[in-house]
């Protein structure tokens, strides 16, 4: 119980994980569905550093760093497309954004 | 001891966060719920001797990406209530918690199997920051260029989206609003 091993750490990241795939199933604006997709990708950069730490092994960072560069253009890119569509729209709810119904 | 302390409280106050941020109907309480959640894991990090990791998810995470998410924000109408999906909630969670499992079988399926190996060892005696320098910019070199270009890429496409103008499309338009929109831009160029 009080030593922490590398259990301790994935428990931690499927806790986080789950939270944040229950957010990503619940929510219905579309910028609360991007924070819930921060979670997902913060979760599983715990679950790296922590096998890094137990195994000794500098590749479980590199991931993280190259997930951590993947997250910050998704939400450059993301953000841009969502001001687009609300100055179009005026509103950015998932339920609306159906243009290709036939 | 103090490790274990460390562990259990910020387990439990990044798991308080994110909760927050996945159930709130408030959009700037979820925001800064998140930022808090940040900030917490960056001392996961710390623990698991990951400094140059932690500073990273520091600066990144709660320096660029949530004042990105800041200032989108401020295009929006956030003062107003969200409002929530309508669904079966044991599906939701059921569905959560499978996949959860999931990842955590990803990963613990190397581990149980024992066919991990260190293929870039920690080297004694350098710190974190010169470990992780000599394994970025020897073995993930080619990665660390496409990622910077990735990210150039990522920051001329949000300037060209969130630019003015760009919520007029030509091809959702009909002729008659063309020519409307034309004609405004004679004008100010003439004046």
């Amino acid at each position: 119980m009080m030593e922490i091993g590398l259990n301790h750490y994935l428990v931690l990241s499927t806790i986080l994980f789950a939270i944040g795939l229950v957010g990503v199933m619940r929510r219905k604006n579309l910028l609360l569905l991007f924070f819930a997709t921060e979670i997902l990708l913060n979760s599983v950069n715990i679950a790296f550093a922590a096998i890094s730490h137990y195994y000794g092994d500098l590749t479980g960072q590199m991931f993280a760093f190259f997930v951590i560069a993947i997250a910050a253009s998704e939400v450059a890119v993301g953000l841009g497309l969502l001001i687009v569509w609300y100055k179009r729209h005026g509103n950015i709810d998932l339920s609306t954004m159906s243009s290709m119904r036939g | 001891m103090f490790e274990a302390v460390a562990f259990y409280l910020f387990a439990f106050l990044t798991i308080a966060m994110f909760y927050i941020t996945v159930t709130t109907s408030q959009a700037l309480y979820a925001l800064t719920a998140l930022a808090a959640g940040m900030i917490f894991i960056s001392a996961f990090f710390f623990i698991l001797g990951a400094d140059f990791l932690g500073a990273v998810q520091i600066i990144v995470y709660t320096g660029a990406v949530m004042a990105l998410y800041a200032f989108g924000m401020m295009f929006f109408d956030t003062t107003r209530a969200v409002k929530e999906k309508k669904g079966n909630k044991f599906i939701i969670v059921g569905l959560s918690t499978l996949a959860a499992v999931m990842v955590v079988a990803i990963f613990s399926a190397p581990i149980v199997s024992e066919n991990m190996v260190a293929l870039y060892p920690v080297i004694e005696g350098a710190g974190n920051t010169q470990n992780v320098g000599l394994v970025l910019f020897t073995k993930y070199l080619v990665p660390f260029e496409v990622a910077a270009v990735m990210l150039l890429v990522a920051m001329v496409a949000g300037i060209v989206l969130a630019g003015k103008k760009m919520d007029l499309s030509l091809t959702l338009m009909n002729g008659e609003e063309i020519d409307k929109m034309n004609e405004e831009i004679n004008k100010k160029v003439l004046s």
